[in-house]
């Protein structure tokens, strides 16, 4: 996709002169609602899917060996004896609640699970995107400044090599040079926040090994937003009223530029979410992924499905936070 | 960057080779286990070393390229068969209901990264390579349904379109003769970008175990496997890895080159 | 006093620009001129040391004893904006769309002549004030998206003047706009010049535009200046064959045939399309403008009609409801007596008897196809006959087009030959009425007046109607035997094109007949 069509895709239409706090008012509604069917949605399609089960929910869980008794008890715990959309109503009725169910191999409530793994997986995503911002926008910016230039050629080619690096595997050779031959950094676990400096230590290496591809990937992306900025007419403009060409990639381009960027770094986090689960398989991590496969494993559907919709609930949130980003970043959704 | 459509072209040559080569022959038999052989480092009898049970690496790798493309190839497949018309459907209908539900359907598979769907599919029906192929190919839909409404969008605001509507021609037949053979360019691009993606894709999943299930070799599980061995033989972790990355790169490359080979705006400035 | 003195810019071992000498003088207004390609704008970008990057200049650009070329960028970027500034063609783009006027007018200001940002935007309200964006109607803190083409080409001058530079350069800044808008910006300019004492150069293609505003003018052709000196004298006794070719194309005239009283062919009776502002996605009623509001009209058989209006008028939407592209909500289209719904419900025997040929040469033609095939793709309402490519042929020889066209593509012709191919398509399957959508308004003077000879050669030899629209009042005087003025969605005025022209009855009509240049009649030798 190139990134006048992203920016295309995002068709922002005019609209007339006057300002009104009503129109921005709209805006947000417009994208709260969306937010909420868009949830309502993703609920119904994991339900759907944790549905086509071959045989019920039940005799999966337990496998064949499973006597009658303890397969009509967990039934009856599942409550798979009332039809489907009585279940359905009382899944999101214990959502709404908080109350995501109990885990069917731990018999402990889903939701304390899943905050817990989150303290490990929400910093780790963070750090991440922290770390692939903090390279991509000064990468970026170079190559787009010196475009066409050995540096910039330079640049776009390692960022070709980062793009193409699978994550996990960059992982294990940071692995074997940081922890095992330099014995810097340790090569996995989490000995949780009670020692903060250790447990940063520990999320150090994972969110190198996912932040470097997606660094390659943002700082081609805001270079090309940018080299089509600095090819607008507006950038002719303040030229000729006499900024250089790094004021005004500065002050024009790259507020230009963002638009696009925001649209990437939104699909990015999904990216960084689906990527974190690998890593922490790779680092032993007790994050929210290594619970996903553990749970597959026990074939522990109830926490499948939940931790399924909180990593979708967290992508559509993300999705929601980037529409208002563009609203900071341009007038023209501001007023109307 | 005449460069790097030469190089893209001989990397992802070279993998599709092997892939095919494999079909017929490959140094080793990979089926072959020699556990006295183990995890040797490459030589001249295994020119890419021995892994844990023995296996010559070079075969597995050669038989792994081909459960990559298989599965990244079909993929782009199920995403461009299914992505391309609605994509043209939506662009046809632009501002219309036809176009709204096309466009909020992409939305909604967009907020289901391609792992979270194979983890649910997983879940539901146990993990393989259709799966895999099924998983990848579901979150290829949205991104060829955007693109191509993308790129079809300033085709339709264009006169020749209108020139056509006066000549009586409907819908279907002006995306057909006009739209899709003047986007089609796009659609290779981003095709080779997605092809790249799914390999990645499908490494990543069968890493975890959610793709291709043994005795299939696939570059992803072979780096699963080497992870606890990778300090005792590093060549174990190095050479899938490596095959991973030339390929990927390769195919990104390929998909570079070509953009700027076919794109009408820098092909005047050469 | 600038002055360029034998500037030639090249590019790998090709001259763009030969040897282009301009003398501009404060206080006074120098027109340059010539055709599309002509290398007027990249004069002006060499003069400014804005040229794309890889080209070449030699030469000396003088301003006050010091020589401008070869200076590096850090230098001739002070220089930008505080000695030499410019505008351009297109205001819709020329500003950024996330800041706001205030901002971009004080910028520079701020940055470069070191002034608080509180005075800096002090002076930006002064500039703009100036400019005729006054407070409170025009806060600093307006965006460029909440404000009219012609206002934002206002904006861009006050960014342009706000250091008071010794040179302006303005490069095409009125060709977007409408007449009326036109004339309120060279009025500025004008002012500008007077007030300020600053030099103008002026880069137009039109020649009316230079006659009514320049007290100097430049022609320039293939990259070279070829004739210069103050404009009345230029105007009557021009020297060079190519001035001369120019005048003759600007005065030209078609021969005008009325047409005998003859039946209606098209006929609209109280037609409205309206739409929705905004975005289409918004909840809630959104308000509507009426594009097209109750208007009717008729085209005889053999007539040709004029449409005129300024844009936004509506006169697309009642092209695209003529040509069946979009559906009215209210009143009547028929044509030769039978009625027109809009989409593919249209029979093909009907359709086939209209056609259209578009404003934009590039844009009308699949780039992918050949001419043979893009001209008989009319043919897919007729069914194609076992002669189709005779035909083909004998439509192109008709507009002119010979040689071996048919197996070519479309880039391989220029703007005019593509306009002759436009016609042939649409002739191929002999209709009664073509509409020609501001068919000859992206043409360069001289190519104009030939295919507007051609179109009214072809009227006579296959008895065509013409709905002819346009923005231009004096091109549609040229072939058009009745005009319609458009606006606001409604017809305004209408009547024999003479007549309208001479003694317009509405206001409207006559504002709009004041703001079109003319060269002056005391210029013509």
């Amino acid at each position: 996709m190139t990134f006048a069509q992203a920016f295309a895709l995002h068709g922002f239409t005019e609209s007339g002169p006057e300002f009104s706090l009503a129109a921005m008012g709209h805006y947000l509604l417009r994208r709260l609602i969306a937010l909420g069917l868009s949830l309502a949605v993703a609920t119904a399609v994991i339900f759907g899917v944790v549905e086509l089960v071959p045989g019920d929910p039940a005799s999966y869980m337990l496998g064949t060996g499973a006597q009658p008794e303890t397969l009509a008890a967990l039934r009856e715990q599942l409550g798979l004896n009332q039809p489907w959309p009585l279940r359905y109503a009382s899944w999101l009725a214990g959502i709404l609640h908080g109350d995501l169910g109990h885990s069917f191999t731990y018999k402990t409530p889903i939701a304390g699970m899943i905050l817990e793994r989150l303290q490990v997986s929400l910093p780790l995503a963070l750090l991440a995107l922290a770390l692939a911002v903090l390279v991509a926008f000064p990468v970026g910016m170079i190559a787009a400044a010196r475009r066409g230039r050995a540096s910039d050629t330079m640049l776009m080619g390692a960022s070709q090599i980062g793009v193409s690096l699978p994550n996990f595997w960059f992982a294990m050779l940071l692995v074997l040079l940081f922890a095992v031959h330099l014995r810097l950094l340790p090569a996995g676990g989490f000995p949780g926040w009670g020692q903060p400096i250790s447990a940063l230590k520990s999320l150090l290496l994972p969110a190198v090994a996912l932040a470097l591809p997606q660094a390659a990937i943002l700082a081609r992306v805001l270079r090309s937003a940018l080299v089509e900025a600095l090819g607008q007419d507006y950038i002719r403009t303040a030229r000729a009223k006499g900024l250089t060409q790094g004021q005004a990639l500065r002050r024009h381009a790259l507020r230009n530029a963002l638009i696009p960027v925001l649209t990437i770094m939104g699909m990015q986090f999904s990216f960084l979410l689906a990527g974190a689960i690998i890593i922490e398989n790779v680092f032993y991590l007790p994050g929210l992924g290594r619970m996903i496969f553990q749970a597959i494993n026990q074939r522990d559907l109830i926490v499948v499905q939940s931790a399924v919709l909180v990593l979708v609930a967290a992508v559509i949130l993300v999705t929601f936070l980037v529409d208002l980003g563009y609203a900071a970043i341009d007038p023209r959704l501001r007023r109307k | 960057m005449r460069l790097s459509l030469f190089l893209g072209f001989l990397l992802a040559g070279l993998a599709l080779f092997a892939a095919g080569l494999s079909l017929i022959w490959t140094p080793y038999d990979v089926t072959q286990l020699a556990v006295t052989q183990k995890l040797r480092p490459p030589s001249a009898a295994h020119w890419l070393g021995t892994d844990h049970l023995g296996r010559d690496m070079f075969s597995m790798i050669m038989v792994g390229a081909r459960t990559s493309i298989a599965v990244a190839l079909v993929a782009v497949g199920i995403g461009m068969g299914i992505g391309v018309p609605l994509g043209l459907a939506a662009a046809a209908d632009r501002g219309g209901w036809l176009d709204e539900i096309i466009m909020r359907a992409n939305d909604l598979i967009f907020a289901f990264p391609s792992l979270v769907i194979a983890i649910l599919i997983t879940a539901a029906l146990g993990p393989s390579a259709v799966n895999a192929i099924i998983a990848i190919g579901i979150f290829n839909i949205p991104v060829f349904a955007r693109v191509t409404r993308g790129s079809a969008l300033p085709i339709w605001t264009l006169d020749y379109i209108r020139a056509a509507r006066v000549a009586g021609k409907g819908m279907a037949r002006i995306s057909l003769q006009h739209v899709l053979p003047n986007i089609a360019n796009v659609l290779i691009v981003q095709a080779t970008i997605q092809f790249s993606l799914g390999i990645l894709a499908e490494a990543g999943l069968s890493y975890v175990g959610l793709g291709a299930q043994p005795p299939t070799p696939s570059w992803g599980r072979m780096l699963a496997e080497a992870q606890t061995m990778a300090s005792l033989a590093p060549h174990v972790a190095i050479v899938p890895g490596l095959a991973i990355l030339l390929t990927v790169l390769g195919l990104n490359l390929l998909g570079d080159g070509l953009r700027d080979a076919l794109d009408p705006r820098l092909r005047g400035a050469r | 006093m600038i002055e360029a003195r034998k500037l030639t810019v090249t590019h790998r071992e090709q001259v763009l620009l030969h040897r282009v000498s301009l003398k501009l003088t404060p206080g006074k207004i120098t027109g340059l001129v010539g055709e599309s390609g002509s290398g007027k704008s990249l004069t002006a970008l060499a003069m400014i040391g804005l040229l794309p990057p890889g080209m070449s200049v030699e030469g000396m650009i003088d301003m006050q004893g010091r020589n401008l070329v070869g200076l590096p960028e850090s230098v001739l970027a002070g220089i930008r904006g505080k000695r030499i500034s410019m505008i351009f063609q297109e205001p819709m783009t020329a500003l950024n769309p996330l800041m706001s006027i205030g901002e971009q007018v004080a910028e520079a200001l701020h940055l470069h002549e070191g002034l608080d940002h509180k005075t800096a935007l002090a002076r930006a309200r002064e500039r703009l004030d100036r400019v005729g964006l006054t407070a409170p109607r025009f806060p600093l803190s307006l965006y460029p998206h909440e404000l009219s083409g012609g206002q934002r080409q206002r904006v861009a001058i006050a960014l342009a003047i706000s250091r008071r530079p010794d040179l302006l350069i303005a490069d095409e800044p009125t060709t977007a706009l409408d007449v009326t808008t036109q004339a309120q910006i060279l009025d500025l300019l004008r002012g500008l010049v007077r007030d300020e004492g600053m030099a103008l150069l002026f880069i137009t293609h039109d020649l009316a535009v230079v006659a009514s505003l320049a007290d100097e003018v430049a022609v320039m052709q293939r990259g070279a200046i070829v004739e210069q000196g103050p404009t009345e004298p230029l105007f009557r006794a021009p020297q060079h064959s190519y001035t001369r070719d120019l005048l003759a194309a600007a005065r030209s005239m078609p021969r005008l045939i009325l047409s005998a009283p003859s039946p209606a062919l098209l006929e609209v009776e109280a037609v409205s399309r309206s739409y929705g502002l905004g975005r289409s996605r918004q909840t809630g009623p959104t308000p509507r403008i009426k594009a097209v509001d109750r208007v009717s009209l008729t085209i005889h058989e053999g007539e040709a009609v004029g449409l005129v209006g300024e844009s936004g008028c509506g006169k697309s939407t009642l092209t695209r409801l003529i040509l069946g592209l979009d559906m009215p909500e209210g009143g009547t289209i028929r044509l030769a007596g039978q009625n027109i719904r809009a989409g593919r419900k249209i029979p093909a025997a009907l359709r086939a008897r209209m056609q259209v040929v578009f404003q934009d040469p590039f844009g009308s033609f699949d780039p992918r196809w050949t001419v043979e095939r893009l001209v008989a793709e009319p043919f897919h309402l007729t069914g194609r006959p076992r002669d189709w490519r005779e035909r083909v042929a004998e439509a192109l020889y008709d507009v002119g087009i010979t040689g071996d066209a048919l197996r070519r593509h479309i880039h391989e012709f220029s703007g005019g030959q593509r306009q002759r191919i436009a016609l042939a398509r649409a002739l191929i399957i002999r209709p009664s009425l073509i509409v020609l959508d501001e068919a000859v308004s992206a043409l360069d003077l001289r190519v104009r007046t030939q295919v507007l000879e051609l179109l009214a050669r072809l009227r006579v030899r296959h008895k065509l109607s013409y709905l002819f629209i346009s923005h231009d009042l004096s091109v549609v005087r040229q072939v058009t035997d009745r005009v319609l003025i458009m606006r606001q969605g409604q017809i305004v005025e209408s009547g024999p094109t003479a007549r309208v022209m001479d003694a317009p009855e509405h206001s409207y009509t006559r504002e709009l007949l004041a703001a079109t240049l003319q060269i002056p009649d005391k210029y013509v030798g």
